[in-house]
């Protein structure tokens, strides 16, 4: 324990008034777009940004949900994302086991073929892998961004790689005695003790697909197969200026956010910091 | 671990046969179902891996070499011409130049993340709290984002007002996303409250992996906070804050939703990224786009590669 000195009182005190400062910038904007959200138009356009509303309405959230179609934008996204990240799982465990358990010829090849592809910068390539898709007949289905998500994910590999390392090989080899088959190893014993980079995986996995904006711009320009990020985007074409029911839309995609945050905070730093250092 | 049972027949006859095993795989004769297993596990990430990943690689360095519009059955070889056309025309190559906004923009996020981590490494009253409300905005929707910055920025927006309450004379505001010399600042501030989160839960996260006796050893030697952070915390956070570096440097490129959302990218807020899409997807000029791909492919590999030679990686190899 030290002593309360002067500089360290002068310390602490810059200390607690950084925080505070960084806390303002990095919530005042965004409660100001839930103040704005609340305000009926005509208190929006006499009020100043910061000014409290001065009676509440909720009609602006009810119009951003029924005409940003918001109902069916969560569908879809609940759709593609359920899709994408149970087949990620499936396939990034298969992989990690395959590279993980196995000795066989080609093996630095087809690692390496991972490894690069996680240096390639997605939205630049996209010139290119447009062709790809539509010689597919996936452009404009909901299958273009979940073939998307599933085929270019390394993180998930290398998440699951490095887990399946500490779980000991003696295991694998004990089932073997009991004349388990490679694909019921992998199923009984490996892909249950892989629970938690599987979470990781869901997590950082889920908040991509929930927040991407530009593949399903690129690959769904149609109307109905509108997600969460395109259904917004689209939003503000028609009403330009009616910053309530636009704030009301932006809010209407943050709270899922905001709620799944608070819940599981410990989850989703750990799965954050798993996901990005790789 | 102390009780081993004796050897039960059975045992023996098991151990027997994992010998066996053994001594088969090891001459090297496997079957060819042996052979064929890790390859089942594999099909299908390597043909979406291929499909997805690397023919379109291999597409894009084709079509770089061509004038193809993106829809007409013929491609016409033109070499080098689309790389020659990029670094000639000034109002392609000046994306470089909104790059370097957004890595100065870097650099002050890297700084200001460093600190707050450091800080809240220390005893800190509601550190959770505090940890949240800076992490929080790096999960949030970038369409969402956009949303929110459009109305903080727009004229009589938040951003005016608040700077009205610390005594700015209203109409003295500049146009923060109308005035081309403003608007890459405003963008990149924008990033910095975006992903500065991210760059903080890194470093926390590695700060508080260094053993904590260490500091109270520091402290009871008498080691002020600067010297903690100087002498202790740096060092041991040093290969993060290198990758978040070289990061910094592949991300400025490759930056492009919030600029896109917001403005299309006009009044010069184009990036490297916004100028490829708007080039393959609104001006048929698939070639071209594809040369700039390549060239933005090239120099993240490049900085990859010089990444690898500053900062050896002491972990990560796949086998």
């Amino acid at each position: 324990m030290r002593a309360v000195t002067p500089r360290s009182a002068l310390a602490s005190t810059g200390k607690y008034t950084s925080l505070v400062v960084w806390s303002l910038v990095a919530l005042v904007p965004l409660v100001v777009i839930g103040l704005t959200s609340l305000k009926t138009p005509k208190d929006y356009a006499t009020s100043g940004p910061l000014e409290l509303p001065k009676s509440l309405t909720f009609s602006n959230f009810t119009r951003a949900f029924t005409d940003a179609k918001m109902g069916e934008a969560f569908l879809n996204t609940t759709f593609i994302l359920v899709i994408s990240v149970g087949g990620t799982i499936i396939i990034g465990t298969m992989t990690a086991y395959a590279l993980d358990r196995f000795q066989f010829r080609f093996k630095k090849l087809v690692v390496a073929l991972f490894l690069v592809a996680t240096l390639v910068p997605g939205v630049t390539t996209q010139v290119a892998t447009f062709q790809v898709v539509n010689t597919l007949g996936l452009y404009n289905t909901r299958w273009a961004p979940i073939a998307l998500f599933l085929g270019t994910d390394i993180v998930s590999i290398y998440i699951f790689v490095q887990f399946m390392r500490s779980i000991p090989i003696s295991l694998d080899e004990a089932a073997k005695l009991d004349g388990a088959n490679h694909f019921r190893i992998y199923r009984s014993i490996i892909f249950p003790l892989l629970k938690p980079a599987i979470a990781t995986v869901v997590i950082i996995k889920g908040i991509a697909v929930y927040n991407e904006f530009y593949i399903p711009f690129l690959y769904m320009p149609s109307q109905d197969l509108g997600v969460i990020s395109t259904s917004l985007f689209r939003f503000k074409g028609p009403l330009g200026t009616q910053w309530e029911v636009l704030s009301a839309g932006a809010v209407i995609v943050i709270i899922p956010t905001l709620v799944l945050f608070l819940l599981l905070q410990r989850w989703i730093y750990n799965g954050i910091s798993a996901g990005a250092t790789k | 671990m102390t009780d081993v049972p004796a050897p039960t027949r059975e045992s023996q006859t098991v151990v027997a046969r994992f010998l066996d095993s053994l001594r088969a795989s090891a001459s090297g004769k496997k079957s060819f179902r042996q052979r064929l297993i890790p390859w089942l596990f594999l099909v299908v990430p390597l043909v979406l891996l291929i499909t997805f990943t690397y023919v379109p690689v291999a597409n894009m360095f084709w079509y770089s070499f061509t004038s193809w519009n993106g829809i007409s059955k013929t491609k016409k070889v033109v070499g080098l011409d689309n790389y020659t056309e990029f670094f000639t025309r000034p109002d392609l190559y000046r994306v470089f130049f909104v790059s370097l906004y957004y890595l100065a923009a870097s650099i002050l996020q890297i700084a200001l993340a460093l600190y707050f981590a450091t800080l809240l490494s220390f005893n800190t009253k509601f550190k959770n709290l505090f940890k949240g409300i800076i992490f929080f905005p790096y999960l949030i929707n970038g369409v969402a984002i956009s949303f929110v910055f459009l109305f903080f920025f727009q004229p009589g927006g938040t951003l005016d007002t608040v700077l009205g309450f610390l005594g700015m004379d209203k109409g003295s505001a500049p146009q923060w996303l109308g005035n081309p010399d403003i608007v890459n600042f405003s963008l990149a501030g924008t990033s910095v409250w975006r992903y500065m989160g991210l760059n903080f839960v890194l470093f926390l996260g590695a700060i508080q992996s260094i053993p904590g006796g260490i500091y109270e050893a520091a402290e009871l030697d008498g080691a002020s906070r600067w010297q903690q952070f100087r002498y202790l915390i740096a060092p041991s956070i040093k290969p993060i804050i290198s990758l978040s570096f070289i990061l910094a440097v592949s991300g400025s490129l490759a930056v492009f939703e919030i600029p896109f959302i917001m403005l299309d990218g006009a009044n010069g807020s184009t990036t490297f990224v916004i100028q490829t899409v708007k080039l393959a997807f609104e001006n048929n000029k698939v070639g071209l786009a594809s040369a700039m791909a390549v060239i933005l492919l090239l120099i993240v590999l490049l900085v990859t590669w010089i990444q690898r030679i500053l900062v050896p990686e002491e972990e990560v190899d796949l086998s």
